[in-house]
């Protein structure tokens, strides 16, 4: 399934540049990322929750927010894009 | 099911592609050109100068990515694999399907009507482009008649149910290709009245042998790349030293070739002093032109066209890895039958 994941991270205290790198790290290991604090992960159950974990360990529940989109299976209809930084397709030919 | 993993191919020339955190990224210099997560991937193909780093080829094998080199003109130099691999089953599935009748047949049937469609298509579209030129009304009479019998030999395809009477037909089919392959020449220097090998005993001749060849080699490069065994095909017959399913996989791209050929001679690109006659009758390319050819070839090789079946814009020299990964699919199961490329 496709899952968009979003975040805000706060840089009120020292902790949140390094909470904000982490973040991005952990979504990067399973998904592509398509703008500066979005993501799009396509994965399965198991992977999914093994990445909402870590997330959930990272960030500050109190200072910064996360938002997840649950796109499903049958998820190319719902997105578009418009304009510049155009996201790779993985599941097409990767040809480089 | 198990999604399906993808392969990615590089093709960059001095990329340097590593891993970071679990991504594979490949850079140009200082530029990242691509990142993608390596869980999607279940095989990366390198043409040419590509280079990996050891974190990145470690984490590959521990994760069932394939690594397979290529040269720049698609050769099949090396592979590297982690310590278990699903590689074993897909070819013991391959050599148990081989060993079926019924299953050998139904493969060899839907590639020799790849072949028989494609070469329908050589002359549909000789016919389209000059059919209706007022002298060659009779050449264009024959084509058509040629057209349509091909399409009869295509419709007998689907009641043969032994490789010897899927052999008769294409032998039958390729009498009639051949019998109106001079048409399609329009250089009147060079003359083709049938098709005869081993060795080539016109120009014609020698120049279809030597791109087969070259064929052949691609779609052996392309099986061993995808992790099927060249040698053990479901049309021809094993023989020791022989790349029988490279063979196989090669007859739907023939007429692909034979426009290759058509167009060189037709486009001047070789001329009849090209070629060596040896004292035996047979004919060969001299050195200089083979390059003209070769690089015609690569340069064939970069076109790009629509597969119908993943209706992707891809170039013409990753064809036959594609329709190796549609068999390697077709026979772990993952699909229904193997679909051949069909050429418009």
């Amino acid at each position: 399934m496709m899952i968009l994941v979003t975040y805000d991270v706060s840089f009120k205290n020292d902790g949140g540049p390094k909470r904000l790198r982490r973040m991005a790290r952990l979504c990067q290991v399973f998904g592509q990322r398509v703008q500066y604090s979005v993501f799009e992960i396509e994965v399965d159950m198991a992977q999914w929750t093994e990445l909402k974990n870590q997330l959930m360990g990272v960030m500050d529940p109190e200072e910064d927010s996360l938002r997840i989109y649950y796109l499903g299976s049958n998820w190319e209809r719902k997105v578009e894009h418009i304009g510049a930084k155009k996201a790779m397709d993985l599941n097409g030919l990767l040809l480089l | 099911m198990r999604p399906l993993r993808n392969v990615i191919y590089i093709q960059t020339q001095n990329a340097w592609v590593h891993k970071d955190n679990d991504n594979l990224v490949m850079k140009v210099g200082d530029e990242i050109k691509a990142r993608v997560p390596i869980h999607k991937l279940q095989g990366l193909v390198c043409f040419g100068q590509v280079s990996i780093s050891p974190y990145l080829m470690a984490h590959c094998a521990e994760n069932a990515v394939t690594i397979t080199y290529l040269n720049q003109f698609g050769k099949f130099l090396a592979r590297v694999e982690g310590p278990v691999s699903g590689n074993v089953l897909l070819r013991r599935t391959q050599h148990l399907t081989g060993a079926n009748r019924d299953k050998s047949v139904a493969i060899a049937r839907t590639m020799l009507s790849g072949k028989l469609y494609n070469q329908r298509s050589v002359l549909r579209r000789y016919l389209r482009d000059y059919g209706d030129k007022e002298n060659e009304q009779t050449m264009s009479a024959e084509l058509a008649t040629a057209e349509k019998r091909l399409s009869r030999c295509l419709q007998q395809l689907t009641d043969c149910d032994a490789i010897d009477t899927l052999m008769g037909r294409e032998g039958e089919a390729a009498q009639v290709y051949f019998g109106v392959f001079q048409h399609l020449i329009r250089q009147p220097d060079f003359q083709f009245d049938a098709r005869r090998r081993r060795p080539p005993t016109d120009p014609v001749n020698a120049l279809l042998s030597f791109c087969y060849t070259l064929l052949t080699h691609d779609c052996r490069s392309a099986l061993e790349t995808t992790g099927l065994d060249p040698a053990s095909g479901f049309l021809h017959q094993l023989r020791s030293g022989r790349p029988s399913l490279a063979l196989d996989l090669a007859e739907e791209f023939r007429p692909m070739i034979d426009r290759f050929v058509l167009s060189l001679i037709n486009k001047r690109q070789l001329s009849l002093k090209d070629f060596e006659e040896w004292p035996n009758g047979s004919f060969t390319l001299k050195e200089e032109p083979r390059r003209t050819l070769l690089a015609a070839w690569q340069d064939r090789k970069q076109d790009t066209l629509t597969h119908p079946w993943f209706e992707e814009s891809v170039s013409v020299g990753l064809l036959p890895w594609l329709q190796a990964q549609i068999l390697a699919r077709f026979l772990r199961g993952d699909c229904d039958s193997y679909v051949p490329f069909l050429w418009k």
